[in-house]
């Protein structure tokens, strides 16, 4: 006896940027509709080296949905992302690793650490355990927690959209984010 | 018959006699130790005899004794029979200036990156192993961590301050 | 350190005219970061050289810093999917330091932690290998349940991954109802879930022809390996700790060890999912043991180890001894030497504790099953196909904490 079909009535939609509209056509600025439309379709791909990777899969499983935010493919190669989740502990060994893959990916590209010892090494004071990505890549949103609940990590990724939406479409020609790519070695 | 810690011993000592020394039980489980030279002498001896068949190595590890001067790294093995249930440690003691061990990977496959993990952590270097390399660290690393003279943190960090730490 | 990362080819491979393919530290089938550089041959695999070492924390080292109280959050992260049985095999190898006796009643609370632990751990491999074959279905039917365990651990200790469950001597505090109500709806709800994700996977005819003959090993050269745990027990050997070495009042208990016959990858399934029923029964044993015991009791009477309650350190002057010297690490720890062993989700998780009797350890070395038998991937995958290479390295759950730590 199959279950009766079921409907979600509550569905939230994607709020139309402000615009003029008309018979048949909506007139708005490039800025707001670029940055509507690439908030909502983000294709992360989830750099998962250990506890973090695990709340990560969590938070992707359906009950802590990240596909309803429009991350449904999780791009598992550089090229074709937007957003870099770098969840768990890189060590020195990783470093390099992780500044190739940041690397390859292509312009517009955010990058999300999730989890203490992204951010800055976390527990781990040693030898062995780089001190925060930010050593050797830029970071836009920094998601703490050890390992953060999934509702933190999906904050995280809101905060992200909001930062998506809000970007001016010359900002990656700007002098100030050549400066901040030069002083990370990266041209 | 059961196998006895005392039967361990016992046939032990027969073969090796003076060798083996300081024979202990902590927590019921028989502990020696034996010259450098003569490691897997004993490790085939425990795997070929009918009665001990220590067939198992669950366990390689060493240890820093700074203050033993002359026998500073110790090279722990743990070994185990399945059918009877018992557990072996054996100890190898040898000098910090030529910490020279012969290797266990033709008794043993799974000795491979154990002491490729001692090595890395603490110098010791295994004769006769097929690839003698670094394997947790990266491999530019010149020192050995996990020896007591060398601090825990890295050195060159900027961002944390030792003194809100509390080192 | 920054400079760009590179590859040797393998030995005599360009005289040979073999393919060299970087399996990389960043892979979606790796899960974890270990780089396996394939010598291949067409499609079929020559060679396999395995780096690890990417997620190295230099957990020995620290552990010779900090108090033992201190070192379960830190076991915490080996093995993470599994993190209370960790938990549980360090304080039980300090309890044996100690001479601790715990009352029975913590001993089956803790028997119930560890195979929920135990369960979740299979549930990840055994979805993750049907993700790895292309059946992403179960996996999320699975997590379900995983959810529900988060859930009661958060009732017992208050946080879902590393969760730092108890302490030496017991449990820091008794299991509310709320806990008991939701162990009770898993094992309500999870048999449907196993049943359905069986009727999925175990007769699917694409995951037995994927499965089947991938990554055999025998009886001997997996003893010689250092394999243990399931992967040991799908290749014939009857070995688990819980029965050769009980612990934590695990001979009260009635279950059987399933145990494969050719140890590929099929096997190893079959083996974990038949793990995962017997769990199952352990926890409802439990469960009806608990009834017939007081419940009042959670922790062992050690006030010298185990923090004694907040209201007696403000009243009474021995509490308030006892607090200050287990809290600045000054509690006479006996010096001593030992090996003791549990059974994690992957094989035997041992503990080499040295004491010299300060307040941190002198020595304390993990003996991890995932770092032993990750050796015999080479001999596993040698003259299969780049496919049937990743379902074995994903059947063989290795989880890169603990291969590192």
């Amino acid at each position: 006896m199959a279950r009766p079909v079921q409907f979600n009535e509550k569905v939230k939609m994607v709020e139309v940027p402000k615009g003029y509209s008309g018979e048949g056509f909506f007139a708005t600025t490039f800025d707001k509709a670029i940055g509507a439309a690439r908030k909502n379709s983000i294709w992360p791909l989830p750099f998962a080296t250990s506890c973090c990777g695990i709340e990560f899969m969590a938070t992707a499983a359906s009950h802590y949905d990240l596909a309803r935010f429009g991350a449904e493919r999780m791009a598992f190669t550089p090229r074709q992302c937007d957003l870099l989740m770098v969840m768990g502990t890189i060590a020195k060994k990783m470093g390099p690793v992780l500044r190739q893959v940041y690397l390859q990916m292509a312009e517009p590209r955010w990058v999300i650490a999730v989890g203490a010892c992204a951010c800055s090494g976390g527990v781990f004071d040693t030898y062995s355990v780089l001190q925060g990505i930010d050593q050797v890549i830029p970071v836009d949103v920094y998601v703490p927690g050890c390992p953060p609940r999934p509702e933190a990590i999906l904050d995280g990724f809101m905060r992200i959209q909001e930062l998506v939406g809000q970007e001016s479409l010359r900002r990656r020609h700007s002098d100030r984010y050549k400066d901040l790519m030069n002083s990370y070695g990266i041209q | 018959m059961s196998l006895t810690n005392d039967y361990i011993k016992q046939r032990l000592v027969e073969k090796f006699g003076e060798e083996l020394t300081s024979f202990e039980e902590p927590f019921g489980l028989l502990s020696f130790t034996a010259p450098a030279a003569l490691n897997l002498k004993v490790m085939q001896f425990l795997y070929d005899e009918e009665e001990l068949q220590f067939r198992f190595l669950t366990d390689l590890t060493a240890v820093h004794y700074p203050n033993q001067v002359g026998a500073e790294l110790a090279v722990v093995y743990h070994l185990y029979n399945f059918r009877e249930k018992v557990r072996l440690r054996l100890k190898i003691f040898v000098p910090v200036a030529a910490p020279k061990v012969f290797t266990a990977t033709k008794l043993f496959e799974s000795a491979n990156w154990m002491e490729r993990e001692s090595y890395d952590f603490y110098g010791v270097e295994f004769v006769g192993h097929p690839n003698l390399k670094r394997i947790l660290n990266v491999d530019e690393m010149t020192y050995f961590p996990m020896r007591k003279e060398f601090p825990l943190e890295d050195q060159t960090r900027v961002d944390k301050d030792d003194e809100m730490f509390g080192r | 350190m920054l400079e760009q990362p590179h590859i040797s080819l393998p030995q005599g491979s360009i005289e040979k005219q073999t393919t060299t393919l970087n399996l990389g530290p960043t892979h979606p089938a790796t899960h974890g970061v270990f780089q396996n550089i394939l010598e291949m041959d067409g499609e079929r695999l020559v060679n396999a050289e395995s780096t690890v070492g990417y997620i190295h924390r230099a957990f020995e080292k620290i552990a010779e810093r900090r108090p033992y109280y201190q070192i379960t959050p830190l076991t915490d992260r080996l093995n993470y999917c599994s993190a209370p049985i960790n938990n549980m095999g360090w304080h039980l190898t300090v309890e044996k330091l100690l001479g601790v006796q715990t009352p029975k009643r913590v001993d089956y609370l803790r028997v119930i932690i560890m195979e929920l632990a135990r369960i979740t751990d299979h549930l990840i491999c055994n979805g993750v290998v049907g993700v790895d074959t292309g059946a992403f279905t179960g996996f999320l039917y699975l997590m379900q349940f995983r959810e529900l365990a988060y859930e009661i651990y958060e009732e017992v200790c208050g946080s879902r991954l590393t969760t730092n469950i108890g302490r030496i001597g017991g449990f820091e505090r008794n299991f509310t109802p709320a806990a008991f109500q939701k162990i009770e709806k898993f094992l309500a709800g999870f048999p449907k879930a196993l049943k359905e994700f069986e009727t999925l996977m175990t007769r699917n005819r694409i995951f037995v022809e994927r499965t089947t003959g991938v990554g055999p090993i025998s009886a001997e050269r997996a003893m010689n390996y250092g394999f243990t745990g399931p992967n040991l027990r799908a290749a014939g050997v009857d070995y688990d700790v819980r029965v050769a070495h009980p612990y934590s009042s695990y001979e009260d208990f009635e279950f059987s060890i399933p145990v494969g016959s050719t140890g590929d990858c099929y096997d190893r399934y079959l083996v974990r999912n038949a793990e995962m029923w017997q769990s199952l029964s352990i926890i409802r044993q439990a469960m009806d043991k608990l009834k017939s015991l007081p419940d009042d009791v959670y922790h062992a009477d050690v006030p010298a180890y185990y923090l004694p309650e907040k209201q007696d350190v403000y009243t009474k002057m021995e509490a308030l001894i006892y607090h200050f010297k287990i809290i600045m690490g000054e509690s006479d720890i006996l010096p001593g030497e030992l090996y003791n062993a549990v059974e994690g989700a992957n094989g035997e998780l041992g503990f080499y504790l040295i004491s010299d009797g300060g307040r941190s350890p002198y020595r304390l070395h993990f003996r991890r099953p995932c770092f032993i038998y990750y050796q015999a991937y080479p001999e596993l995958v040698k003259g299969a196909m780049l496919s049937d290479a990743i379902i074995c390295l994903s059947s063989l759950n290795l989880i890169a904490g603990e291969l590192d730590a």
